[in-house]
């Protein structure tokens, strides 16, 4: 049976992990291949590296990262943020990443997930959607969620996924950081409604909120950060507790 | 041991590289037939599509290298695949070491089961085989993929998604592997490395 995959996502600065609490103030927690290595023997099931100061010139120093990674650890990886060309995505496919991410890219030009589904395949593509909700209307933010657009969170999911994404990476900015549980009801109606799987990802903060986001939230993966990171929720003490729940997990 | 990794036009490798690397193999992506021909092992990898790869591995002849190869052959993921008879993404005649048949996942319900199959899953009804010995447990591989192969006579493990499929082949000095083992933590290590030791 196709199992519940468990996501820790590293936020990376300089070299360094990081995470930022609504994504503002930022805690060091180490090196991210250290980390990395870690988290695969803990039983990860895959991992996001999230650049979160990616800029042109650091572009090389990420790649340098991914490689580094890649001979460490033998679960898949995906690694995000300031990538918008299909040449950054060669650059960090051809250093060892699984998949990457985009998010406000994808937004400014939707046309790149056409353009990199077709280069690499879906399965390597992941779009990212920062979503918050304005007045009962979820609409779809950028920068770092910072920064609202028009588009309605619902029919971006679906727009991306026709467009060839492979997963979509949901993160609720209304969740995140909060500790208070995932966005279920958001995550189960996109995930019901796509035939791609959505990995649900804020808000994360006990072992029951990863069961409710995978049975009324329907998400296909749940990934968190800081709960890993500083040790608040073990990940086999997580898969322990998801298989007791009647979960399917890989132990 | 050298082991020639088979270069073509079908996705990202280096992860298999850096897997075989671990195990201590002198691993090398190469498309030349000379390498490929005197490597003591030879594992053809590959994510993408199907017809595009054929005709690729036919502009260069690797079709019929891929045929005459004698020694130990180990396909991955899109690699099985191409080693069937037929794909039925875009009706593509493929190699054909396996007398099986490559077929679209077709989901009965599209909430529960999607398509691609991207997860982590189970390998079942493990047959005696060299490359199957002392699986750790319990034997979880990744996997990412929308076709798959048939259950057939040279099927040596499966695994369930919407129905069963083939997870694993082997016939003669061919192997093949529909997961990512060089994602796929200490399962998929043990995998190659048993390849690595036929």
């Amino acid at each position: 049976m196709l199992t519940k995959r468990i996501i820790p996502c590293l936020d990376i600065k300089d070299g360094r992990t990081v995470k930022g609490v609504n994504f503002v103030q930022l805690r060091d927690a180490g090196d991210p291949v250290e980390l990395a290595k870690i988290y695969s023997d803990e039983g990860a099931d895959e991992l996001v590296f999230l650049d979160i100061t990616a800029t042109v010139d650091k572009r090389k120093t990420l790649a340098e990262l991914v490689t580094k990674v890649a001979k460490a650890i033998n679960i898949p990886f995906t690694v995000g943020g300031g990538i918008s060309t299909v040449e950054d995505v060669k650059v960090l496919l051809g250093a060892g990443a699984d998949k990457i991410s985009i998010n406000s890219a994808a937004v400014k030009n939707p046309g790149v997930i056409d353009e990199m589904a077709k280069e690499f395949g879906s399965q390597c593509v992941v779009v990212a959607i920062d979503t918050r909700n304005m007045d009962g209307i979820d609409f779809v933010h950028t920068h770092g969620g910072r920064k609202p657009t028009l588009l309605k969170t619902q029919a971006w999911a679906q727009e991306v996924a026709d467009r060839g994404a492979g997963e979509i990476l949901l993160t609720s900015m209304d969740h995140d950081g909060t500790k208070s549980g995932f966005a279920n009801e958001l995550t189960a109606e996109i995930s019901s409604s796509l035939s791609i799987p959505v990995i649900a990802s804020g808000g994360a903060g006990n072992m029951p909120h990863f069961k409710d986001v995978f049975t009324f939230g329907k998400a296909d993966a749940a990934l968190a950060a800081s709960i890993f990171h500083f040790k608040e929720i073990p990940i086999p003490e997580l898969k322990s507790y998801l298989i007791g729940e009647g979960i399917s997990i890989r132990k | 041991m050298k082991v020639a990794v088979i270069k073509y036009n079908a996705g990202n490798v280096q992860s298999v590289l850096y897997a075989l690397e671990r195990l201590g193999a002198d691993a090398e992506l190469t498309d030349d037939p000379e390498k490929i021909r005197s490597a003591d092992k030879v594992i053809f990898p590959g994510q993408g599509e199907a017809s595009s790869a054929m005709t690729y591995l036919k502009a260069r002849h690797l079709d019929q290298l891929i045929r005459d190869i004698k020694q130990p052959f180990l396909g991955v993921c899109l690699g099985l695949q191409l080693l069937c008879e037929h794909s039925e993404e875009n009706d593509t005649d493929c190699l054909g070491i396996f007398p099986v048949k490559v077929k679209r996942f077709i989901p009965e319900n599209s909430q529960e089961f999607k398509v691609p199959h991207i997860g982590w899953n189970e390998l079942e009804n493990l047959a005696e085989n060299a490359l199957l010995k002392d699986l750790p447990d319990p034997k979880f591989l990744y996997y990412v993929h929308s076709y798959y192969a048939e259950l057939s006579e040279v099927t040596i493990a499966t695994t369930h998604y919407i129905h069963d499929f083939t997870a694993i082949l082997h016939r003669d000095n061919y192997w093949a592997i529909q997961a990512h083992p060089e994602k796929s933590s200490t399962v998929g290590e043990k995998l190659l490395s048993n390849f690595l030791s036929i």
